[in-house]
């Protein structure tokens, strides 16, 4: 750690894998309630449940770009923090407003909830991804802007490299697509539209921004290839996620209510949409083929090598698979999507906040660039039961999407939903057993933390 | 990659390039506006419409169900639900009424949301509104 004030990204790497616990913890609840319908009704229905899992989701990845901006910007910008004190002050606002939120999701029916926070002053709740209340949705504004002023400050009255610039550029999207979540008109299909600017260009626009920026740091300070080389790279890879991923919002447009020549356009862009994801794979692989000191943070050099695998088949491949019009007529809303929704997320995102913590704690923790030995072979053990578990999630998914798809839509008599969801629920059953190795890949990953051991001094290379 | 291909090159393809698909995108987007009212029929959103889709939001449908194929995958599509309860609004009404408050024993529930009547009729509304939408003969069949 060079600067004082990238401590403040402890806090927010703290917080970040909390609430992952969390979520993963919500996930196996709604997975049993895929077999077990009645559990936990009516204390806690299913979409109470799921909603804690994917908004906990965002939250923590939020934590975890957060706490990988202050950790990356002050050593990019060669300057400290434009203001550590801002930084730990939206830091407990964002916990408690976000704790606070899941709380009253848990506490009170989502209806009293609504109430409760005034949703009829501005209706903005009960749409997927943003049930947060309006008044959070407005807290989650003010620390955005905060973040951004503070990161923004520090870049432009420090050094300006290609990498803080593409963070900053993908932060300031995250905010501003983040506005149309306030746009909530009657007509469904307005109202769908304009959902999908918040969410599409998300994930599939702006975050792979700060996903390249994150990887090309870790890859700078891991390989110590040539920061020429790695902007090179960086640049290309984010060309190509908006020339293919904006147009590519056309694969949310074919059965919403839009004109049918969405159908063309979303399908040939979002088909070449994998191609910045394998790009990121081949620099990943390539840069650290090309490294010209032996870092000793292996776990680091794994998690960034894994990204890039992991977006690719999760987002690149497992997106692909469902992305034509005439498949996705057949796939669209079924358990194709859920098994691409959890490769996606946790390849790309998941593990570049994973890389970027497990590049930066020992710094934090020890001013060393590595953990001790031990503690690296646990973290390593964490990465391979967490990610090889999400593999089987996904092919389980995939099975049961498959199999759903048949007996509900495409099969010469079809079944009602629920008929179709009894036969398929020994893919649920399944995937709930590798959920808990999941969970047990995500203890002994915090287990890591506490194998201590002698920190790891900078290979003299 | 090649000497050959510069740093400048690859920022101006990230510039040019974004810049000119968003604004393309910016474009279609016009285009659909246009073409939307003709598909949408939002000269049908009455009131009652309005509130169904109020109530479909403040009680978080979208958990458990899709609508349109967006949202959870727990219960069934509901865009067409009013097709596949025999475009009956007092089916959809009758169903959701009668849900037992403390769910059925081993099975996914769906709650007991105690609306009144107008609500059952202003949501039974946004349901079958959002039947008539014209979303290019999705799903592809009754059952979602």
């Amino acid at each position: 750690m060079q600067y004082q004030s990238q401590s403040v990204s402890k806090l927010y790497f703290i917080a970040a894998i909390g609430l992952f616990v969390g979520q993963i913890l919500f996930g196996l609840i709604i997975g049993l309630q895929y077999v077990m319908g009645d559990f936990l009704f009516p204390e806690i229905p299913f979409n109470v449940a799921r909603m804690v899992h994917t908004n906990l989701l965002i939250v923590w990845l939020l934590f975890g770009f957060m706490g990988a901006a202050y950790y990356m910007v002050p050593e990019e910008s060669e300057r400290e923090l434009f203001s550590p004190k801002l930084a730990v002050a939206l830091f407990w606002i964002f916990l408690v407003a976000g704790a606070l939120t899941i709380l009253g999701y848990l506490l009170v029916p989502y209806a009293t909830l609504a109430k409760m926070t005034g949703n009829d002053l501005l209706p903005t709740m009960g749409r997927e991804f943003l049930e947060q209340p309006t008044i959070t949705k407005l807290g989650i504004v003010v620390v955005a802007l905060g973040f951004l002023y503070n990161i923004g400050m520090t870049i432009l009255t420090g050094r300006k490299t290609v990498v803080n610039i593409v963070m900053l550029t993908g932060l300031v999207g995250l905010a501003v697509f983040f506005l149309f979540s306030f746009y909530n008109p009657a007509n469904l299909v307005l109202d769908k539209y304009y959902w999908w600017w918040t969410v599409h260009l998300w994930v599939e626009g702006v975050w792979e921004l700060i996903l390249g920026s994150i990887l090309a740091f870790v890859l700078i300070k891991t390989t110590g290839v040539d920061r020429e080389v790695i902007e090179k790279w960086l640049y290309i890879i984010i060309a190509m996620t908006l020339i293919t991923g904006i147009i590519g919002t056309g694969h949310h447009y074919y059965w919403i209510g839009t004109p049918e020549y969405w159908q063309i356009l979303g399908s040939v862009f979002s088909a070449l949409e994998p191609i910045p994801f394998f790009m990121m794979t081949l620099f990943a692989f390539n840069m650290v083929n090309k490294r010209r000191k032996d870092h000793p943070n292996k776990a680091a050099v794994l998690w960034a090598m894994g990204t890039g695998v992991m977006a690719f088949l999760g987002a690149g491949l497992w997106g692909f698979i469902h992305t034509l019009a005439p498949v996705n007529y057949f796939t669209h809303g079924t358990q194709i999507t859920a098994a691409h929704g959890h490769m996606a997320f946790y390849g790309a995102y998941v593990m570049i906040v994973l890389t970027m913590i497990s590049y930066a704690m020992p710094h934090l923790r020890h001013g060393k660039p590595a953990n001790s030995e031990k503690a690296q072979v646990i973290e390593m053990w964490s990465f391979w039961l967490m990610t090889v578990a999400i593999v089987f999630i996904t092919l389980l998914l995939t099975g049961a999407g498959i199999l759903q798809v048949w007996l509900q839509r495409a099969a010469e008599d079809p079944m009602p939903f629920m008929v179709a969801q009894e036969k398929i629920a020994f893919f649920y059953w399944a995937r709930e057993a590798v959920g808990v190795i999941f969970l047990v890949g995500l203890v002994v990953y915090i287990a890591s933390f506490f194998a201590g051991g002698e920190p790891k001094e900078e290979a003299s290379s | 990659m090649s000497e050959a291909f510069t740093k400048s090159m690859a920022r101006n393809i990230f510039i040019g390039g974004s810049l000119f698909f968003f604004l393309v995108f910016l474009a279609l987007t016009f285009d659909s506006m246009g073409a939307l009212p003709e598909r949408d029929h939002r000269e049908n959103i009455t009131p009652a419409v309005v509130n169904g889709k109020m109530l479909w939001e403040e009680n978080d449908c979208i958990g458990c169900h899709t609508l349109m194929g967006e949202g959870a995958y727990f219960a069934p599509e509901l865009a067409n639900v009013y097709d596949r309860f025999g475009k009956s609004k007092d089916a959809i009404k009758a169903f959701i009424a009668s849900r037992p408050a403390e769910g059925i024993e081993g099975r996914r529930s769906m709650p007991q949301f105690n609306f009144s009547d107008k609500e059952l009729d202003d949501i039974a509304e946004f349901l079958k509104w959002t039947s008539e939408i014209n979303d290019a003969g999705w799903p592809p069949n009754i059952q979602g």
